[in-house]
């Protein structure tokens, strides 16, 4: 019992003296761009309503989902093909490379041209950011395939989809999940860019609106929110991941405690 | 085999230059979307020539290795910290838990509030994103010091400062190295998109300038030096790391295959 209580002071501890601070300093604070901690969390309701919410979070959230899921598959697609062809792997290297190192938002100008400032951009613009470190991870990771499992399977006369789906992906999935975790992070950073350069909605839209009409306790409602998505999304992710690597994370667990 | 290997590289390379040549010649993309790979080059060599170009560049760099190193030293001494001081590191898992996933670029509308279109406003971007990734690598490392060893010292009597050097921060190093190389990596990423969405002097401003005027060729010649520039970073912290780590055995096995 006291193990429980002294754990649950020790999460929520912290957290509390930090909202404190903010609340107390924050208090009689007539710095516009500081406003109090209680004049934002008043305006938070009356600023995302649910027409608000449907309207701008909604759309910036589907989109995000759209680009990711198609670098997701893209990524992991063209990956498991690179990787699994030692020639292939050689010849796209130095380009992938490259391709991976120009910073991700430097592509919001360039989809812009060809797609001009729709759905359709933010969607190609998210998934041609993630999609890098995706397929360069299951790269790596169809590379490391252990041998002894592959030539077992070889021999077991196991090819096709089934060695794809009983050896290569499972062997590389951690691989690509650590991939796909770098990737979500690019990939709110560009929903999010993507929106403050051209868009009509959107939440990095309506954050940016509210700063440039200096509406501060709006636009902080709206930095608070980012970072709720942002932290909910990588809650889901780690939901997602425990949850298709259990057997990973149970194999580690127990090689560690029998060394 | 390395031989090969290289060769294909460049094969690939060269196939890639002459896809980006010849898909725009040939019509299938508009040449005005998509200049050819010569075209975008001559453009490079037009803004090589300008000085301006460098100047914007060293304004990039600035905002990048000055982010680099001021979230590389918070991240450290706040990761070391938090392992040594006892419960400190529990206290504060939940808060570091929450603000980690916080989007960096969450932070854009308060830091052109603040600071405008100025140095400082890259670096509050620059540093909040790194900082994260070195202190969750810190931890991590921190974590991993071998039981053992940190029990020998005790019983010989070595004292806090004297654990922290020879066997704390020897064992966390790896990680250090792979949260330092890959906070550089995401420097990059928030020094250009500072430029680019703030309009802060650099890399990132000028190829929002170019865009807005229409030059398209110096766009994406301006794209092509910023992957250059990542490529470039990568390739160093890569180098750097191997320098660093040449004693562990992470990297002596790599070298004796």
């Amino acid at each position: 019992m006291r193990r429980v209580l002294l754990r649950l002071v020790l999460a929520c501890g912290l957290p509390a003296v930090l909202f404190t601070v903010w609340w107390v300093a924050s208090a009689g604070s007539t710095d516009v761009y500081w406003p109090p901690l209680r004049t934002i969390l008043t305006a938070f309701p009356d600023v995302w309503t649910a027409d608000r919410l449907r309207g701008d979070v909604l759309p910036s959230v589907w989109r995000l989902a759209a680009g990711y899921a198609l670098a997701a598959v893209a990524g992991v697609a063209l990956g498991t093909l690179v990787g699994s062809h030692r020639r292939v792997r050689a010849l796209c290297e130095p380009v992938l490379e490259f391709l991976r190192a120009v910073p991700p938002p430097v592509l919001v100008p360039v989809v812009m041209l060809f797609a001009g400032i729709g759905d359709t951009m933010k969607v190609v613009v998210i998934a041609s950011g993630c999609v890098w470190p995706v397929l360069l991870n299951t790269v790596e990771g169809v590379r490391a395939v252990d041998p002894v499992m592959a030539e077992t399977a070889r021999s077991y006369g196991i090819t096709g989809v089934a060695r794809l789906r009983s050896l290569v992906l499972p062997s590389a999935g951690p691989q690509i999940f650590a991939g796909l975790r770098q990737a979500l992070s690019i990939g709110i950073i560009l929903m999010v860019i993507s929106e403050m350069f051209a868009a009509s909605n959107g939440l990095g839209f309506t954050v940016v609106q509210f700063q440039r009409g200096f509406a501060i306790p709006d636009m902080w409602t709206g930095i608070l929110l980012l970072g709720m998505l942002g932290v909910v999304l990588s809650l889901v992710f780690r939901l997602v991941e425990r949850r298709v690597l259990g057997w990973y994370h149970g194999l580690r667990a127990s090689a560690r405690r029998s060394p | 085999m390395r031989g090969t290997n290289a060769a294909l590289g460049v094969a690939g390379l060269a196939g890639f230059l002459a896809l980006a040549e010849a898909v725009p010649r040939l019509g299938l993309v508009d040449e005005e979307y998509l200049p050819p790979a010569g075209r975008i080059a001559v453009a490079l060599g037009d803004e090589a020539a300008d000085p301006a170009f460098w100047t914007a560049l060293g304004d990039t760099l600035t905002g990048w290795a000055l982010g680099l190193a001021i979230a590389s030293c918070a991240g450290i001494v706040a990761g070391v910290v938090l392992s040594v001081v006892p419960y400190l590191r529990q206290a504060t898992a939940s808060t570091v838990e929450f603000l980690r996933p916080i989007p960096s670029v969450a932070l854009i509308p308060l830091a052109v509030l603040l600071y405008g279109s100025e140095l400082r406003s890259v670096l509050l971007l620059v540093v909040y994103a790194s900082f994260w990734q070195v202190l969750i690598q810190v931890l991590y490392g921190v974590q991993d010091v071998d039981p053992v060893a940190e029990e020998t010292a005790r019983s010989y009597g070595l004292g806090p400062w004297a654990r922290i050097r020879y066997v704390l921060w020897p064992s966390a190093l790896p990680y250090v190295m792979t949260g330092v190389r890959l906070a550089a990596a995401v420097a990059l990423i928030l020094a250009v998109t500072a430029e680019l969405v703030i309009g802060a002097p650099g890399l990132g401003q000028r190829i929002g300038v170019a865009q807005t005027s229409q030059a398209v060729p110096e766009m994406y010649a301006l794209i092509v030096v910023t992957g250059l520039l990542g490529l470039v970073i990568n390739v160093g912290a890569r180098a750097v790391e191997r320098r660093a780590l040449a004693w562990h055995q992470s990297v002596r096995g790599e070298v004796a295959v």
